[in-house]
């Protein structure tokens, strides 16, 4: 007995190495949305294509959509863009953009050079907090999924792969739909 | 001994730094208490792109739009709990360095005492053992036994050793 209690150091420190280990490969950037299974918050904002043209929340219900955060200043966003025109074109999930503290001619420029990808792109700059803020988005890009009733259904902080576009984004858009 | 306690104390004044601002920023403040509780509060809110920044030092964009948003805030009567509701609301726990005790975050709050109690319990359990032990190694002896032992000590012992 006394000689058992001999490893318990060894025991405990196992057992913490255990856990530090753990924590190596989690990323610490990573974390659930506050925003999951909450109602998308309430907007009115102009789009990029025509600023004249006010979109609001109802104006995205009855489809499953996907809305993308994104800026011509962002390094992650031009490496996430093949999957967004992917999940657009192929694959025929609506994707909006929200586009996020940019300019509106290197805006456009990024959507002419990149290929657009959205249906309409929800424009909110810099000094505003409207959209984005009560959504929670805290840099670019950020995708959400937003069911047919207007409830977030995922949040993915960081650069949309195709192999998060096959393996998360398509069979929770295709679940949503039905 | 002085050494030690010299680096000791540099040790604690390096852990009692004051945060310094990394923003210089003007903001008006509607009623005179304002600037107090936003610093408090700046403090306390944790920046959700940085790892471990309150929104006071960091210099990021979104570090930037909550300072605008407490002082938006701060200036429409928001109670300081609402306004830690309201970022909560939108970033999660994450935002706050106090996040909420409830069950998911028990753990958190709770095992520190839980370690120190069972800490202390092993110390008590193990001075006990060691009076007890001590207790054990003096059997009470006469007067007569202890001579008797003392000889005995006193003659095997050789001489100039």
């Amino acid at each position: 007995m006394k000689r058992l209690l001999l490893f318990l150091p060894l025991a405990i420190f196992i057992l913490m190495g255990a856990f530090f280990l753990r924590g190596l490969e989690l990323d610490p950037s990573a974390r659930e949305s506050a925003l999951i299974g909450q109602p998308l918050p309430d907007f009115r904002l102009p789009t990029l294509e025509n600023p004249q043209r006010y979109i609001s929340k109802a104006d995205l219900q009855g489809q499953v959509v996907l809305l993308n955060v994104w800026g011509s200043w962002c390094p992650s966003c031009y490496q996430e863009h093949p999957s967004l025109l992917k999940a657009a074109h192929e694959y025929q999930i609506p994707v909006i953009g929200l586009n996020y503290k940019d300019e509106e001619a290197a805006a456009k420029v990024y959507l002419q050079k990149q290929g657009n990808p959205y249906a309409f792109n929800l424009v909110e700059r810099e000094g505003e907090r409207k959209l984005a803020f009560d959504l929670g988005v805290y840099g670019a890009p950020e995708t959400f999924i937003v069911d047919a009733q207007g409830v977030v259904r995922y949040h993915l902080a960081g650069v949309l792969t195709d192999a998060i576009l096959q393996q998360e984004i398509l069979p929770k858009v295709r679940q949503w739909q039905n | 001994m002085a050494k030690l306690i010299l680096s000791l104390w540099i040790a604690l004044g390096g852990l009692l730094t004051i945060n310094s601002y990394a923003a210089i920023e003007v903001y008006q403040f509607q009623a005179p208490a304002g600037e107090k509780r936003f610093q408090v509060l700046a403090e306390e809110l944790r920046c959700p792109k940085c790892q471990n920044q309150n929104i006071a030092g960091s210099d990021s964009p979104i570090a930037k739009d909550m300072r605008e948003e407490l002082v938006a805030l701060l200036n429409q009567g928001y109670t300081d709990q609402q306004i830690i509701d309201a970022m909560v609301q939108r970033f999660g726990d994450y935002v706050t360095y106090t996040p909420p005790v409830r069950p998911s975050t028990w753990l958190l709050w709770y095992l520190p005492f839980v370690l120190l109690a069972i800490g202390g319990l092993v110390i008590l359990g193990l001075a006990y053992q060691q009076k007890r032990k001590r207790q054990q190694a003096l059997p009470i002896e006469s007067d007569a036994e202890r001579q008797a032992r003392l000889q005995q000590l006193l003659h095997s012992k050789e001489p100039n050793s």
